[in-house]
Parts: C-alpha cells; sequence; structure tokens
C-alpha cells in the first residue's frame, strides 16, 4: 500500500515563506548587478564632472595644445597623447609578433609534459606588480639600456630619427620595454587559447597534403584565429595605455613632442600619476583630470572594441563544429 | 616491384629540403621566445631576490618583531597597512561578486546577463588609476584620505575578478544538481544558497585569493585615496596609511640609495606573496575543477 | 546449410558493382606493408599486417569497429606520426622504399600519398583558395587556373562550383564539400589516395556520388578506402580486406584476416571468420 502525499497538509506560512525568499534573493543580486552596471556610469560621470572646469576653458583644442605649465597655468594634452601612443604602439610592435610565436609554441611545439609548466611561467609574468617592474625597470633596465643598449643603438642605426639623441637610463625606450613585458603574457595566453581551439581535422587536412607545421600554420591557424588574435592584441593596447606606476617610474617624466626614443617622455596615465601629490591650482587638477578623461575615452574605446570582437569571434566559428 | 627511382623516389627534392629550412627556423623562433619570456620572469625574479635579500637581512630582521621608523619611513607601518587596506577590500568586493555572478548565472534574463557581463569584463578593463581618481573625486574630495577609502577602490577593482570566477564555477555546477533539489520541492533561493553555492566554494576562494594577490599589488588607486600617511603603526581604517606598493613607489623615486635597498627588499615581500598566493590559488582550481567534472 | 562448411555462401544480398572488379594479377604494387604492427604506447593496435596494395585498383578495408582498420591506414601515409604515442614496427614498402626507413621524410610522403577524412575538413578559405592552398604550398603554381579547374572537374564538382570559385567553402553542402576534399588532394598529383570512411557522414545520394567518382578516379590514381559499409565495399571496390579484432588478456588487437579479390571475399571467403562477418553474423 502506497502513501500518497496529500497536498492539503503543506503549509500556506511555507509557501509564502518560499517566494518570499526567493523574490528578496532575486532582488538583491539584481540590485548588485545593476549597481555593477551604474559604476561603470558612475566613473565616468565623475571623472567628467571633474574636469568639467578644464573642458569648458579649453574645450577640444586641449587635445591639441602642447606645454604643460604649472607656473604660467597653461595646460595642453598633446605631449601626453603622444607619449601614450610612442609607447602603446612600440609595445604592441614588439609584444605582437611574440606573443603569437609564443602561442604557437605553447599549442604547437612544446613537448606536452613542459607545455603547462611554461605556459604557467608566462602567465605569472602577469602577476608580478606594476609598481615592482617598474623599480626593476628604474634600477636595473634602465642602466641596461641607457648605457648598453641605446648607444649601441645609436652606433649602428644611429641615421634613424628613432635612434637618434643623446642616450639616458630613462625614457620612451625604456617605458616601451615594460610595458612590453607586461603586455606579453596577456597576449599570449589569449592567443594560445585561440591556436588550441582550431579543429584538429583542419590541420590534419593540411599536413596530409604534404605541407610542413609551418606551412599548416601559416595557411591554416593563423588565418582561422584571425580576428581573435586582434582581439587578443586590443586586449594588449588597453593594459599598455592605461598603465600609470610603471611607466611614470621609467618614463623620466620629460615634455614636449621628439622623434628620438631616447628622450625622457610622459604619457597621459604617467603624467596623472607624477602629480597625484596635489596641484598648485584648480585649473591644474581639473586639466589633469581632462586627461584622465581623454584617458577612459580611449580606454573605453579599446576595450570595448575587443569585446565586440570577441563576442563576433564566438559567432563565426560557431557554425562549423 | 622495380624501384622507380625518378618518379616514386622519397628522398628529398631541393624544394622540399628550403620548405623544411623554413619550418625548422619558424620552430626556433617561437621557441626562442618562449624563452626568453621565461628568461624575462626569472630576471626580474632573481634581480628582487638577489638586491631585497641583503635588505632584509639587516633592517628586516626586526621587522617582526618590531617596527622600525628611521628615516625615510618604516616597514611595519606599510605591512600593516596594506593587511587593513587589502582586507576591508576583500570585506567590500566579495559578496557583491558573488551576488553579482549568482544574479548572472541563476536570475537573469539572457539579454540582461549579457549586459552584465559586458559591464564587468570593460570595469576590469579600466585604468587603475582612474579607479583611483573616480573614488578620489566621489569620496576624498572636502573629506581627505583614510584607508576605507583606498579600500573601496580596490574593491572596485577586485569586483569583476570576483565574478568572473565565481560565474565560471557555477556554470560548472552539473545542472542535474539545481534539477535534483527543484524536484524534491525546495525553492529556487534554497536551491542556490543550500545547493549550488556550497558547491561553488572551492572555485569562488581561488577567485578571491587570485583577486587579493592582484588587490595587494595596486599602487594607482592608492596614490589618491591613502598616500599621506604618517610614521606610526595604525589599524584604524578612517586613517589614510601607508601601503606597501606605494611605500615601493615612493622609495624606488627616491636618490637614496639605503631607500633603493628598502625598495628592493619590500618587492621581494610583495612578489613573495603575490607570486605564491597565484600559484597556489591556480593549482587550488585546477583540482576543484577536476573534482567538479569528476 | 550447417555453419561450418566452407561452402559458398549468400544468404544476405550483396550489392552488384557498376562493373566487373578488376584482376589484380600482373599488376604493380604500390604498397607493401610486412609485419606492420602499430601500437599506442605498449598496447598494439594492429599486429603483423602483411598486405600488398595493387595500382590502380580500389582496395577496401572492412571490419568490425576498433579492429584498427583506421590505424592501418594512417600508417600508409604516416599520419600515425602525429600522435605521440604511436610506434610502428615492420615495413611499410612504397615502390620497394620503407617509409619509415632512415632519411625519409613524411612531409614527401605525404606528398605522393594524399588523404580524404571522414569529416569533411575543407579550409576556411574560398573554393577556388581550398585546391590552389596546396598547389601553392607544394610549388606547382605554374597554370594555377587549369590545375584548379582540372581537380575540380576529376572530382565531378566543377559544374556546381565554377560561378562561384570565390566564395567560401563552408557555403557548400556536406557532399560537395567531400567533394571538393578530394579536388584538393588530387589536385597536388598524388600516387595514391587513402579514404577513411569518406561517405559515413553523407546522405544516401551524397555517397553514391563519391561511390561514382572513385570509379572513376582509379583510372589515375590507386585508391584505398576503408568502410564499414559491407555494401559500399562491394560496391566499389577490387580486393577487399578483412580485418578483425583478436582478443587477449590485455585487451585486443587487430589483425588481417583474409585478403582477396571482393566477389571472393563476399561469396567464397575462406576463413570462418569472414563468412561470419559477410554473412551478418557478428560485428
Amino acid at each position: 500500500m502506497s502513501v500518497v502525499p496529500s497536498t492539503e497538509s503543506l503549509p500556506e506560512r511555507r509557501r509564502v515563506g518560499d517566494r518570499f525568499g526567493d523574490l528578496f534573493l532575486h532582488g538583491l543580486t539584481g540590485a548588485a548587478a545593476a549597481a555593477a552596471v551604474v559604476l561603470l556610469g558612475a566613473i565616468a560621470w565623475k571623472i567628467f564632472q571633474l574636469a568639467w572646469p578644464a573642458i569648458t576653458k579649453y574645450g577640444l583644442a586641449f587635445v591639441t595644445r602642447q606645454g604643460w605649465d604649472t607656473v604660467h597655468n597653461k595646460f595642453g594634452a598633446l605631449d601626453l597623447i603622444w607619449g601614450t601612443a610612442v609607447t602603446s604602439f612600440g609595445a604592441l610592435l614588439i609584444a605582437t609578433p611574440l606573443s603569437i610565436a609564443i602561442g604557437l609554441y605553447l599549442s604547437e611545439l612544446a613537448p606536452r609534459g613542459a607545455r603547462t609548466v611554461i605556459a604557467s611561467l608566462v602567465e605569472l609574468l602577469a602577476a608580478i606588480p606594476s609598481v615592482v617592474l617598474g623599480l626593476w625597470g628604474i634600477l636595473v633596465l634602465g642602466p641596461f639600456v641607457g648605457e648598453d643598449l641605446e648607444p649601441w643603438l645609436h652606433r649602428h642605426l644611429g641615421f634613424i630619427p628613432l635612434f637618434s639623441g643623446s642616450p639616458e637610463n630613462a625614457g620612451i625606450l625604456v617605458a616601451i620595454l615594460v610595458l612590453t613585458i607586461m603586455v606579453v603574457p596577456i597576449t599570449s595566453s589569449v592567443c594560445r587559447e585561440l591556436f588550441l581551439s582550431v579543429p584538429a581535422e583542419l590541420e590534419q587536412g593540411a599536413l596530409a597534403l604534404g605541407a610542413t607545421r609551418w606551412e599548416m600554420v601559416r595557411g591554416v591557424i593563423l588565418p582561422y584565429t584571425r580576428t581573435g588574435v586582434s582581439a587578443a592584441v586590443l586586449l594588449g593596447l588597453g593594459r599598455a595605455v592605461g598603465e600609470a606606476i610603471a611607466v611614470t617610474q621609467v618614463i623620466g617624466a620629460g615634455h614636449g613632442i621628439h622623434w628620438s626614443l631616447f628622450v625622457t617622455g610622459d604619457t597621459l596615465a604617467s603624467k596623472l600619476a607624477e602629480q597625484y601629490q596635489g596641484a598648485v591650482s584648480n585649473l591644474q587638477i581639473a586639466s589633469l583630470v581632462y586627461l584622465a578623461a581623454i584617458l577612459l575615452v580611449i580606454s573605453l574605446l579599446v576595450n570595448l572594441a575587443a569585446q565586440f570582437i570577441v563576442r563576433r569571434f564566438s559567432h563565426e566559428h560557431a557554425g562549423q563544429n | 616491384m622495380a624501384v622507380d627511382a625518378g618518379r616514386y623516389a622519397l628522398t628529398l627534392s631541393p624544394r622540399t629540403r628550403r620548405r623544411k629550412l623554413v619550418n625548422l627556423l619558424m620552430q626556433a623562433l617561437a621557441t626562442l621566445a618562449a624563452l626568453s619570456a621565461v628568461a624575462v620572469l626569472a630576471i626580474v625574479i632573481v634581480s628582487v631576490a638577489q638586491r631585497g635579500a641583503s635588505a632584509l637581512t639587516l633592517d628586516f630582521f626586526t621587522k617582526t618583531a618590531a617596527t622600525f621608523g628611521q628615516s625615510g619611513g618604516g616597514v611595519a607601518n606599510a605591512l600593516v597597512g596594506s593587511i587593513v587596506i587589502v582586507a576591508l577590500a576583500t570585506v567590500m568586493s566579495v559578496p557583491v561578486g558573488i551576488l553579482v555572478a549568482l544574479y548572472v548565472s541563476e536570475f537573469a534574463p539572457p539579454s540582461i546577463a549579457g549586459v552584465t557581463r559586458l559591464a564587468l569584463d570593460v570595469l576590469n578593463g579600466l585604468p587603475s588609476i582612474i579607479i583611483g581618481i573616480f573614488v578620489y573625486g566621489l569620496l576624498v574630495i572636502g573629506s581627505g584620505q583614510a584607508a576605507w577609502k583606498g579600500s573601496f577602490a580596490l574593491a572596485i577593482i577586485m569586483l569583476p575578478l570576483v565574478a568572473r570566477a565565481t560565474q565560471e564555477v557555477l556554470a560548472l555546477v552539473p545542472s542535474t544538481l539545481r534539477e535534483g533539489a527543484l524536484a524534491l520541492g525546495a525553492s529556487r533561493w534554497r536551491t542556490v544558497l543550500g545547493v549550488v553555492l556550497p558547491t561553488s566554494v572551492g572555485g569562488i576562494l581561488t577567485g578571491t585569493v587570485l583577486a587579493v594577490a592582484r588587490a595587494a599589488g595596486e599602487t594607482a588607486p592608492l596614490l589618491f585615496t591613502t598616500s599621506i600617511a604618517a610614521n606610526a603603526v595604525t589599524w584604524d581604517p578612517r586613517q589614510p596609511v601607508l601601503s606597501i606598493p606605494y611605500d615601493i613607489f615612493v622609495l624606488s623615486e627616491s636618490p637614496d640609495p639605503a631607500d633603493h635597498a628598502r625598495a628592493w627588499a619590500l618587492g621581494l615581500v610583495l612578489i613573495s606573496f603575490v607570486l605564491v598566493t597565484s600559484l597556489t590559488a591556480r593549482l587550488l582550481l585546477v583540482r576543484y575543477r577536476k573534482r567538479l567534472e569528476g | 546449410m550447417k555453419a561450418d562448411t566452407m561452402s559458398a555462401v549468400a544468404p544476405i544480398e550483396i550489392a552488384q558493382p557498376r562493373e566487373a572488379p578488376r584482376s589484380a594479377s600482373d599488376r604493380e604494387i604500390v604498397f607493401e606493408t610486412r609485419g606492420l604492427t602499430i601500437s599506442y604506447g605498449k598496447a598494439p593496435a594492429v599486429s603483423d599486417v602483411n598486405l600488398a596494395i595493387y595500382r590502380n585498383l580500389v582496395t577496401a578495408i572492412i571490419g568490425p569497429s576498433g579492429c584498427g582498420k583506421s590505424t592501418f591506414l594512417r600508417s600508409l601515409n604516416r599520419m600515425n606520426d602525429l600522435v605521440p604515442s604511436a610506434k610502428v614496427e615492420g615495413e611499410v614498402l612504397y615502390h620497394g622504399q620503407n617509409i619509415y626507413g632512415d632519411g625519409v621524410d613524411p612531409v614527401e610522403v605525404r606528398r605522393r600519398i594524399g588523404m580524404v577524412f571522414q569529416k569533411p575538413n575543407p579550409f576556411p578559405k574560398s573554393i577556388y583558395d581550398n585546391v590552389a592552398w596546396g598547389l601553392r604550398v607544394l610549388g606547382m603554381k605554374d597554370d594555377l587556373d587549369g590545375r584548379v579547374e582540372r581537380a575540380l572537374t576529376q572530382a565531378a564538382l566543377w559544374d556546381e562550383v565554377k560561378d562561384r570559385l570565390k566564395k567560401g567553402a563552408f557555403g557548400l553542402s556536406g557532399g560537395q564539400q567531400q567533394r571538393l576534399c578530394i579536388a584538393r588532394a588530387i589536385a597536388v598529383e598524388p600516387d595514391v589516395v587513402l579514404l577513411d570512411e569518406p561517405a559515413s557522414a553523407l546522405d544516401p545520394i551524397a555517397t553514391s556520388k563519391i561511390e561514382d567518382l572513385m570509379h572513376e578516379l582509379k583510372n589515375e590514381y590507386t585508391l584505398v578506402i576503408v568502410t564499414h559499409n559491407m555494401q559500399q565495399a562491394a560496391r566499389v571496390a577490387d580486393m577487399t580486406a578483412f580485418f578483425t579484432l583478436e582478443r587477449t588478456e590485455t585487451g585486443g588487437h587487430g589483425v588481417l584476416v583474409e585478403y582477396d579479390e571482393t566477389p571472393k571475399i563476399f561469396t567464397q571467403p575462406s576463413d570462418k571468420r569472414t563468412e561470419g562477418y559477410v554473412t551478418g553474423r557478428f560485428g
């Protein structure tokens, strides 16, 4: 004889409690999510609010003005934008082929046992706090660059404007190298995952034709992962653009726009870090935050572009497997 | 069965020889790239260890016992300061991060989940100095610096990390577990709090540890929120406190070699903490994942 | 009919081939395996295979699942090299040269011995580039357009794609994609084409087209096909090799049981195991 549970005996109280509990949890978690989204908006809003006095004073011409004169209260962003562009793109120029090569090594070449070990080691590079990398940059990399690398470059390639000027221990080149060290682990680990995701049958199809491994990489893997790699590069760019501490430690707080990589300079982010100890005038503070606003816009654009590509890339190959 | 040496010979033609050479060259370049990345890691760690260790033996021998507040700022107050700031930031960010992840994975309709995830990803990519300026504008202007304000800035940085790690772990919980609980008549909230969340604790923990490791090394958000501090050791979050990364920053820019020595030592402490926690967290995550996937 | 008489058996309907199967007599041997044993790690997958493949014939490899048919096939163009734990003992003589000998490069081997896979795997490129890629890589760039057209024609695909050569290969149907893969393989002028269950992922009409194709292709190439479909082997193959799984304490490995002209395998098999398989009693 089976016992059929009677539905009338379920207490009403419990049902109401459950529904309330469900609603409460739903509401609480929803509020947290809303807060996260609102936070983004709040950050943008606050930055522009603080920068407003400078925005009204200079308008968009701020972006094309040179010079940062605290004595005469005249500020402009052009030097900093130039510095950001040169250091970031310089770092990307070196980091991108390096990252692709490392990604290929970790996905195709490395002996099975060593793969995870080396991959973890490369990722560990990303875990080094930027201030420690900057410290190493000032006291170890800087002297090497100023006393060995730059003189060598000047001696052999000094006809290129990039390598003209007198070698220094701090400057744009050191900043580029430090940023490269920060960007490579990020970009290479994304590249590695991308290369691993290429279907094996595609690789085998190429090899069965009598292609070498490199030809297979060039003909199948790289084209297949093209969009993903560009998103990875954008992620690296976002990192390079936003790095304030390590850059300010090694870039030497210079000004002006020069072709030489040996000179000191500043980026949007490093200028902010440099002047944190307080500005003399309100206009200076507002101008500083105006720099932050420009940095925010650049960073958002780069980031959103990367996210957009990632989301589209996952659709692109969805139908093929 | 004669060997037709011309047509069917399997010896390498000159063209194939060239192709194999290119192949070998590319393999060498890729290997070189990977090895140089590892080499840079080794160089940095060795530099810090070498220079930091020597300073450790002198001044830092007394670090754990007492404060030393000689010239240039002590180490103990930076240590304590970091502990206070990071602990508070963890308390602020972890519950919120878990809640956001719960919403995205258990409650949100797909479009809203997508928007939230995008917002978290964008938040994650924001330069930390901008977050510092934001908190400065929001909290510090007019009322001054304080440790908890620095914590707030760090919490904003930790939030997307905790949320993403929690989300990934929640996604690993087999749907059969949820369905089993619901089929027993348990309500949504009981299922989530009583079944799904406890199963995910291991992953949430490791995600938190990784976020802590990241926050412990951040300097930029603290510049504007908690940098002007007195020399004494204080556990009061309402005061501005020194932190390890900020101390390294200041010492590194000083011209005094004694300051450099202290910076290396602090750097060694920080790097050890960050690397050890990162490695442990990753290992735990791998093992936890294996257990979940069974 | 008693189960253990070695008399003619044909209790199930054996499909008729399109033309009379060719004879192997007086034909040149393209492949000869001697004592071929392939293992993954310690466990052998296929043991001691001695088999000769003849020129311009279609040779089918049949047998129950897990008996190492694909493993054997892949050893003929050294695709097993891609599996780290794979070990090959014995010899595979291609026109008298051991392809596993010292100094023989897998790249050269695969150039002569092409492969078509079970699931169509065209490159994420245009139809034209799918065929042209191998040609470019191997330096056969003269008259590229002509070569591409010839390959697609031989693969019975030209008419269907000649107006959309620059379109992506993924726009094609499954059957068309597989014929594209065949075109890609024959474009580089191999000597042999290996086909690993080429129609198992396709519908019956597409399958029929592929089988027709094989009849044409064997005039120029030597074909070796692995198939789990006995009827297909009966329709298409001139020679058939029957593999089966031999169980041991540690597991099992594949062995070659019988190899003969197709009609004989299906109507008068010499081995009881072959008889059991082709009459549908097992496998």
